[in-house]
């Protein structure tokens, strides 16, 4: 041990077997700084909410609450968009696309709404999934007017929870026993005829007797579909859960078909139109 | 510096050193964690929330065992983007019933707290089957077995009795059901009017949720997931703000 530390700060007193401790003081600097932090823990605890008591915590003098600041943030947002939402909830519908302003803050907030609500089904780029709508294309189930697309969007498609949905139901001609195994067969390859070649040329012929009697009151007698009833167009070679013989077979079979929320009861009618605004204009808007 | 030279004594004999650590342990998880039990303010009263339905329940366990909560947290944090993209911030009443809650700190994936309704049934399926046909993105890996593990709810009453000892609000009906009621709820042309009546007619959904016969594991997680966050009726709420 130097002397000359110990001459100059003394020992702690301690002594194990002979060896001492020395008493060198702490650094200045990390001293200086405990004590700010001393200074700084109490005045912290003044400010914001800390102790508690017997009810309830300190509210601390600022009256900060995360809640209280995520309310203002969002109250913030909503106060600075509030007149062009009014604008655009109140403008009649045809009439968004016209007015450059307008469209331009439609077609931006429901892209954002897009991504956040809708991606999951249709995709990050709305180009769907087996199953899930294609919204890029000019093949529309029940419309793709932007009258039609609000209206969807709002009520959705055969859901429980709202009485407006969208609704329709194809049989299942198999599983219900409407059609015979060899009339399914056949109608399958008439359909396929439709936009394609057929697994079996030979049983064309018989499918559209059976599609003439069976389907051609919802899909049309052309198989071209009826949007009322949201039936598909059979002849444009687009298909929602495939286009080959299995696809279809088991759609005829079992009979498929989507469910879409109502997001009526979840979005603002600001949030619903630009959102259909934005959909409108991906490229198959009418 | 008496007490200092009486520190000594005590930094040289073990065993005191070990009860002193303790007392001191003690005091500080006293006052931090005893004002949650008695502070007007930690545990709003909301209306809405009820226990889990019998299968709920079952699906809450599928979605424990898989390690859902690896990847998805369910608790929406006061913030603006969070409320503005996952919805209404979570309140501590509700996960009042959970036993472990699912909170977490974890997304890989999004935040689950308010994923009910926000999908179709047949989504659910087809994302937990294979998660990258619908989101192409998506890294989640497929839970399609879940749809060929069948379940019959045989020991359900016994976990709802335990949740029940936990503190858990299951009526002796209720826990005397838990069979019925887990059967009924994924079969909607079954006698289900017992099950609404002992849970409450508007929060719980009777679907045949994975589509297919009987009841299997995605009917269960399905309907679990489909009730998370709606419980909860948001327009009797009037946020405290002092929380």
């Amino acid at each position: 041990m130097s002397d000359d530390l110990k001459d100059k700060h003394g020992t702690t007193g301690h002594s194990w077997d002979g060896i001492e401790e020395l008493n060198t003081p702490l650094p200045r600097w990390w001293l200086y700084t405990f004590y700010i932090c001393i200074v700084w823990g109490i005045i912290y605890t003044i400010l914001y909410p800390a102790w508690p008591l017997v009810n309830r915590a300190t509210a601390g003098v600022l009256g900060y609450s995360t809640r209280g600041e995520v309310a203002e943030q969002i109250a913030e947002v909503e106060a600075a968009n509030a007149g062009i939402n009014q604008r655009l909830a109140e403008a009649e519908l045809t009439a968004i696309s016209a007015d450059p302003e307008l469209n331009q803050y439609a077609v931006s907030a429901g892209a954002s709404v897009f991504q956040t609500w809708c991606a999951q089904c249709h995709g990050s780029g709305a180009a769907g999934a087996t199953g899930y709508p294609n919204l890029l294309d000019d093949d529309w189930l029940w419309g793709g007017s932007i009258e039609d697309i609000h209206y969807t969007v709002t009520h959705g498609i055969r859901n429980e929870d709202d009485f407006d949905a969208r609704y329709s139901q194809m049989p299942a001609f198999g599983a219900d026993e409407l059609l015979e195994g060899g009339q399914i067969d056949a109608v399958v390859n008439y359909v396929m005829s439709l936009s394609g070649t057929p697994q079996d040329a030979g049983l064309v012929e018989e499918g559209a007797v059976v599609f003439e009697e069976n389907c051609s009151s919802c899909h049309g007698v052309d198989g071209t579909g009826d949007r009322e009833q949201g039936a598909p167009n059979l002849t444009d070679a687009i298909w929602l859960y495939g286009g080959d013989y299995a696809a279809i077979h088991e759609t005829v079979e079992n009979a498929r078909f989507g469910v879409m929320p109502n997001w009526g009861s979840r979005l603002s009618e600001a949030q619903i139109r630009a959102v259909a605004s934005y959909v409108h204009q991906l490229g198959g808007g009418e | 510096m008496g007490i200092l030279d009486k520190h000594k004594f005590l930094e040289k004999n073990a065993t005191l050193l070990l009860a002193g650590s303790f007392l001191v342990v003690t005091i500080g998880g006293i006052v931090e964690i005893a004002p949650l039990f008695y502070l007007e303010n930690t545990i709003e009263d909301v209306e809405g929330m009820r226990p889990y339905t019998p299968l709920e329940l079952a699906g809450r366990d599928i979605y424990i065992r898989e390690g859902c909560y690896v990847c998805h947290s369910q608790m929406i944090r006061p913030m603006r983007d969070e409320v503005e993209r996952y919805g209404h911030y979570s309140l501590a009443a509700e996960s009042k019933y959970d036993r472990p809650f699912q909170w977490g700190s974890k997304r890989t994936g999004p935040d689950l707290a308010r994923v009910g309704g926000r999908y179709s049934d047949e989504w659910h399926v087809d994302h937990l089957t294979d998660p990258q046909s619908v989101v192409p993105e998506s890294v989640m890996p497929k839970y399609g077995f879940l749809l060929n593990r069948s379940i019959e709810g045989e020991y359900i009453s016994d976990e709802m009795g335990t949740h029940a000892l936990l503190g858990v609000p299951y009526s002796a009906e209720m826990v005397e059901n838990g069979q019925a009621d887990f059967l009924a709820q994924a079969d909607p042309d079954s006698d289900y009017d017992g099950l609404l009546e002992r849970y409450g007619e508007d929060s719980v959904n009777v679907r045949n949720f994975d589509g297919e016969a009987g009841v299997s594991e995605m009917d269960a997680l399905v309907a679990y997931l489909q009730m998370l966050g709606t419980l909860v009726d948001f327009s009797t709420f009037y946020p405290d703000e002092s929380r």
